[in-house]
């Protein structure tokens, strides 16, 4: 069986042309990554059928949902999908447990994979059953259309920035349970976001979207440690490591984590020995010497690499981005300056060197 | 006063009632229409459905009593169809009414249609319903409002219509008489009393129905 998502749309709204083609794992977490105008809600309406495209594609597994060269179109409600929109959307006639049901109800029984009682306990949603949508926080509001959502058992669950409407606190009580659907449920997501926070805790798989096309597709490691991609992440541009916490350093504050090229000291985090942790590491924190530095510097994270690709960016008059492989991928932001002091090429030994606090934003636990 | 001959009355609240049922069926689909279409045509509909608002309830009259006479392009058909007249009847003055109360029943179901949005439609069919399902169990909730201020102000100003249903109507007793109409000739015979009676009368249910619906609307929020 096909288990893949494969969607291809060509269509001009006012002012705005989509070109987009998606083939995606079906399973995980897809993030669409863009900026704001770049076409990521718009694409996810067409995955919803929400839109209708002239020349559309889509399939989910075996199941095509749109193809208009053989002028098949399922409706929405006909597509088993579920939907969350930026704001919560209650339906504001109806209790919380109203809107809950709604989709549990027009979902036939041999096609429902979630109970109430589940959804009330992963969302903890269980006190609020009774009481009107507009008595509830958005924090609140947004937890209970992602429950609603989950109810209708979709067999794709599509998000449209789910926490753009959420204040930072909100956003902190949402998001891990976001995390929570992805552990615990089987159901594909894709998930659109403009947040590389919030991409970098819960993606599998990254599309990168820019006016109205998809620029690429692939996972989240790799995809932020190619060279071409990075001029759209600007500023934010660096690799992401998945790590696994070996030691804590109480008296320094310091975390030792280990991934399978080496090792790498962190603030002290918060989380047991053994957990996973995916560190970003951004292009500009991550210096570049010749010689292994001794005992003489303050640099703590000192790795070996190879240069493996230098690029140097037309718009970008005084830096350059580097490649390094230090048995995976590592990206580096140097000056030009010294990118000449240094003369390095590909294929050159150098050593990355990355201080521990300037890893203070960049960890998420996974 | 014990003489009153109340058949007007009940002539009028029929007449009121019937033409209210008609107009929330008939202005639910156009009124939805004319709030989502972006065709050049909407505005044209929007004009037309407007018209009886300014135009002298004469002139409505008089069209509708060509249109509805004998040989005109709705009287012809249906006396072909039914074998009876519509000008002077009561089914005349229900589609004569229809007409003249129509903005009254669109414009307020436009409004709420338009604050409203596609957004909980669309929202419900993500959710597995239908459009007439999302439409009944969403839209028509969210819209009460809307729809109890379009029921009441066509039931009250087809009640208090006159020009329009004199003109076609006429004021057969029992058939077409209905009370605007009964106490402009209770007026014209000087019968002041009676014309009284059922002018306080007319003007006192009047005002009640309306504080009802302002009571309602006001302690009952918006949705949106």
């Amino acid at each position: 069986m096909n288990n893949r998502l494969q969607a291809s749309f060509d269509v001009s709204f006012a002012g705005f042309d989509l070109n987009a083609a998606l083939d995606l794992p079906a399973r995980g977490v897809t993030t669409l990554f863009g900026p704001s105008g770049s076409g990521k809600s718009t694409l996810l309406r067409c995955l919803a059928g929400l839109e209708r495209s002239q020349s559309g594609f889509m399939q989910l597994g075996d199941a095509v949902w749109q193809d208009e060269s053989k002028n098949i179109f399922l409706p929405t409600q006909q597509r088993g999908l579920g939907y969350v929109f930026q704001e919560p959307r209650l339906f504001n006639h109806l209790s919380v447990r109203g809107n809950l049901e709604y989709g549990f109800k027009r979902t036939p029984v041999n096609q429902r994979r979630l109970g109430l009682d589940q959804v009330l306990e992963l969302l903890a949603l269980a006190h609020l059953l009774e009481r009107k949508p507009r008595n509830l926080s958005l924090g609140e509001q947004q937890r209970v259309a992602i429950g609603r959502a989950l109810l209708a058992s979709p067999k794709l669950l599509l998000m449209d920035e789910p926490l753009a409407s959420l204040d930072i606190a909100r956003k902190r009580e949402v998001l891990p349970f976001i995390r929570k659907l992805h552990d615990e449920l089987d159901i594909p997501v894709v998930y659109v976001s403009h947040s590389l926070q919030e991409v970098l805790q819960i993606t599998d798989t990254m599309v990168l979207m820019r006016d109205g096309k998809t620029v690429a597709t692939g996972p989240l490691t790799e995809l932020c440690s190619e060279l071409e991609l990075s001029q759209y992440l600007g500023d934010m541009s660096g690799s992401v490591l998945e790590t696994t916490v070996a030691a804590h350093e109480p008296e320094f504050a310091l975390s030792r984590l280990t991934f399978n090229a080496g090792q790498l000291y962190v603030p002290l985090q918060n989380c047991a020995v053994g957990h996973g942790l995916r560190v970003h590491v951004l292009a500009r924190n991550v210096g570049i010497a010749l010689e292994k530095p001794q005992a003489t510097t303050s640099f703590l994270n000192i790795l070996e690499a190879t240069v493996a690709e230098v690029s140097l960016p037309e718009a970008d008059k005084h830096s350059v981005q580097i490649k390094l492989d230090v048995g995976v991928p590592l990206l580096a932001n140097i000056s030009r300056k010294s990118l000449h002091t240094l003369s390095l090429a590909p294929g050159q030994k150098v050593y990355a060197l990355i201080k521990a606090v300037s890893l203070a934003q960049e960890l998420v636990e996974v | 006063m014990s003489n009153i001959d109340f058949s007007p009355v009940w002539l009028t609240l029929q007449l009121a009632t019937v033409t209210t049922v008609i107009l929330l069926l008939l202005a639910t689909p156009l009124a939805w229409w004319l709030a989502n279409s972006r065709s050049r045509w909407a505005a044209v509909v929007e004009t037309v459905v407007a018209l009886p608002l300014v135009l002298p309830p004469t002139v409505l009259g008089f069209y509708l009593l060509l249109a509805l006479g004998a040989n005109g392009v709705i009287g012809g058909p249906w006396s072909e169809l039914t074998g009876s007249a519509l000008v002077f009847t009561f089914s005349g003055l229900v589609i004569a009414s229809v007409l003249y109360s129509l903005p009254f029943v669109v414009q307020p179901l436009q409004n709420a249609f338009a604050a409203i949005g596609r957004k909980p439609l669309e929202v419900a069919c993500c959710l597995r319903a239908s459009f007439v399902d999302a439409f009944v169990t969403v839209m028509l909730p969210l819209a009460k409002r809307g729809y109890i201020t379009a029921a009441v102000l066509g039931f009250t100003h087809t009640m208090g219509e006159f020009g329009v249903v004199l003109m076609v109507g006429g004021s057969i007793p029992g058939e077409t008489q209905v009370l605007s109409i009964a106490i402009y000739e209770h007026v014209e015979v000087l019968d002041y009393s009676t014309a009284h009676a059922l002018s306080f009368g007319l003007l006192a249910f009047t005002f009640v129905v309306l504080l009802m619906v302002y009571i309602f609307n006001r302690r009952n929020p918006v949705y949106e």
